[in-house]
Formats: C-alpha cells, structure tokens, sequence
C-alpha cells in the first residue's frame, strides 16, 4: 500500500459517502479512486469555499461529508469555515495536502504553507498533521468521529513529506 | 413589486419542498411570512445558498427522497460566487430549483447597485447550458409567478425574478443557528 491508499481506506472506514475537491497534484490517485467507487458521490468544485456549502448541504440530506484540497484553498474558505460550519456547528474533515513546508519547489506555495496553521488556530478549528502512513487510516476515522459528535470541522494536514512515504 | 412580493408567491402553496434562503433580508422575510419547518435560514456566509441547495438536492438524489430544494437567492450572492451556476450546471441535479430574486442591488446592505443591472443573469445561465431558465418580469406585477408550473419542470431550474429593490420591516429571526438546523435536518431526514 502507498500513502493514498491508506487515505482512501480511511475515508471508507469513516463511512465517507460525499466527497467535494479541488485538485492538487499529491491528490491525483485519490481523486481516481473516489471517482471509480460507486460508493461515494464525488462533487468536483470551482472553489473551495462552494464545496463547504455543498458539504453543509449534503450532511444535511444524511450524508458524510469530506473536503479534498490544497491548503490554498484554506484561504478561499475562510469565512465560510466561520460563519456556515462553525456558526451552525457542520461536521465535516478536511483531507489536505499541505504544500509549503519543507521540501517545496514551488514558491507560490509558501506564504500559505506558513499561513495555514496560524490560520487554522485563529479560527479555533482543531487540525492534526499526518506524518506517517502507517497512522493515517485510523486517523480519519477519529477525526471524522471527533468531527460528528462535535459538530465541528477537523482537518488533517498532509505534508510534502508524507505522499513520499509508504506502509 | 419588490422581493417580499416574490418570495410570497413561490411559498405561498408549497407542500414539502425544502427551502434554502439567502442571508439578510430575503431569510427574515422568509421567517416572517411563512416559517416552516422545511426552511434553512443562512445566515453569515454570503454566496452559500445555492451551494447548500446543490448539495442537499444531491443528497436527496442519493437516497431516492423526491422532494425538490427550492433556494431563494439574490443578485449579489450569486454573483459573489458565480462559479457555483456552473457546478450545479455540471452535477445536473432534476430536483433543484434556482428562484434568483434580482433586485440589482445588495438589498441588505442600503441597496447599493450590483452588476445585475448590465448583465442579464437569464442568459448567462442559457449560455452554460441551462434548458428550464425563466425570466418573469415582477416589477409591476407578481401575476405571472406560477410556481405550479415551475415545479412541474425537471431540474436544474433557473427561475430568475426581476424586482424593484426594497426591504421589508421584516423581523430578526427568533431561532438560534443550530435550532435552524436541527429542525430542517429532522424533517429533511424523517
């Protein structure tokens, strides 16, 4: 197994059945495996910030709610993280790939590479970064736990790192 | 006829179709008129009606629930995310009626203009691909609002309502955020 299928069996564990995204290159295999399971609905989006909405919507109908993204998108979404899941308490995981940290090639990525955290912290939303592979099955399933019987986002953070490593 | 007007005659003989209305005046107004458990009142996140109505009318899909979403949204919110028209294009939803009241103005905010007013929201919405688009006139008159008709058609709908810009007194809403929600989610999923 690679690093992504661990994410995508703990997606299924969780009982993720409705998946929003925008693309990042380090989700590429994800995205094909969500797209090919009968499953789960994939809803590709043009923003972030709509996939929230359409998420709070979905959770609403009775489904399970998740996020694909880079955490670039973290910054297009931030007042709907605020004002739509947090003031009416949605639950939803947020699977990122968190581009900016050590290792980057791209320097676009860093200023929200640094951002992302901080950003996070203000909003009082609870993340945690996944380093090993090994973990990140039984992760997800916490945290989407966590996240429904709270009533509040969680997001998982993966770093560069992380997509080169393997079980 | 401003958009009080329109928003009393698409609810005024609905049965079990789910409502989601955009922030501001057009969910107070709502409140105030016709509360209903089957409504979601947004507040806080301009732009997120549409969303939140796409994402439950995929839902209801899902579970083969043939209830339709109905979102009352306005010139301003859909236009601060546009791209939103172009998902709910995409993803084809049969069961989700778009009633876009156009004011041209952010009526909550003291009606300043919007860009509604130089571009013609209908045929945007033809040009993505949309079959059921409806433009009525309301500003005279509300009459031709048949929301009989509309309801009839397959989705996605796109049922855009020109109105003059105006607010009502309507009031604050008296439930809480999560008061909204869980009482919109017991009925959507009894």
């Amino acid at each position: 197994m690679d690093s992504t299928d661990v994410i995508y069996d703990g997606l299924k564990d969780a009982g993720i059945n409705f998946i929003v995204s925008v693309p990042c290159a380090n989700l590429k295999k994800l995205l094909k495996l969500i797209d090919e399971d009968d499953e789960i609905k994939h809803v590709p989006v043009t923003r972030e910030e709509e996939g929230f909405g359409i998420c709070a919507g979905a959770y609403m109908g009775g489904l399970k709610p998740a996020i694909l993204m880079q955490n670039s998108g973290l910054g297009n979404s931030v007042n709907v993280l605020a004002s739509l899941m947090k003031l009416y308490n949605f639950p939803i995981i947020m699977i990122i790939s968190h581009r900016g940290t050590f290792g980057e090639a791209v320097y676009g990525q860093v200023p929200m590479g640094k951002a992302t955290t901080k950003i996070f912290d203000s909003l009082d939303i609870r993340y945690e970064k996944v380093i090993n592979p090994c973990e990140s099955k039984e992760i997800i399933k916490k945290a989407w736990d966590l996240s429904e019987i709270s009533g509040e986002s969680y997001a998982l953070l993966f770093d560069i790192s992380y997509w080169k490593r393997s079980v | 006829m401003q958009r009080y007007d329109a928003i009393k005659k698409i609810v005024e003989n609905l049965s079990d179709e789910l409502v989601i209305s955009n922030i501001g005046f057009p969910s107070r107004e709502l409140y105030g008129m016709c509360d209903r458990k089957e409504n979601f009142y947004m507040s806080g996140s301009m732009g997120m009606a549409t969303p939140i109505g796409l994402g439950l009318a995929l839902a209801l899909e899902e579970k083969d629930d043939s209830r339709k979403v109905i979102v009352i949204d306005g010139d301003g919110s859909l236009l601060m995310n546009f791209g939103e028209l172009i998902t709910v294009y995409a993803q084809n939803p049969s069961n989700l009626i778009i009633a876009l009241i156009d004011n041209e103005a952010y009526g909550s905010t003291g009606s300043q203009e919007t860009y509604a007013s130089k571009v013609n929201l209908s045929n945007i919405a033809r040009s993505i691909g949309y079959t059921e688009v409806t433009y009525i006139d309301a500003r005279k008159s509300t009459d031709d609002i048949d929301m009989n008709v509309i309801l009839n058609k397959k989705g996605p709908v796109f049922l855009h309502i020109k109105v003059e810009p105006g607010n009502t007194d309507a009031p604050i809403i008296d439930l809480s955020p999560s008061q909204i929600k869980n009482r919109f989610m017991k009925e959507v999923n009894k």
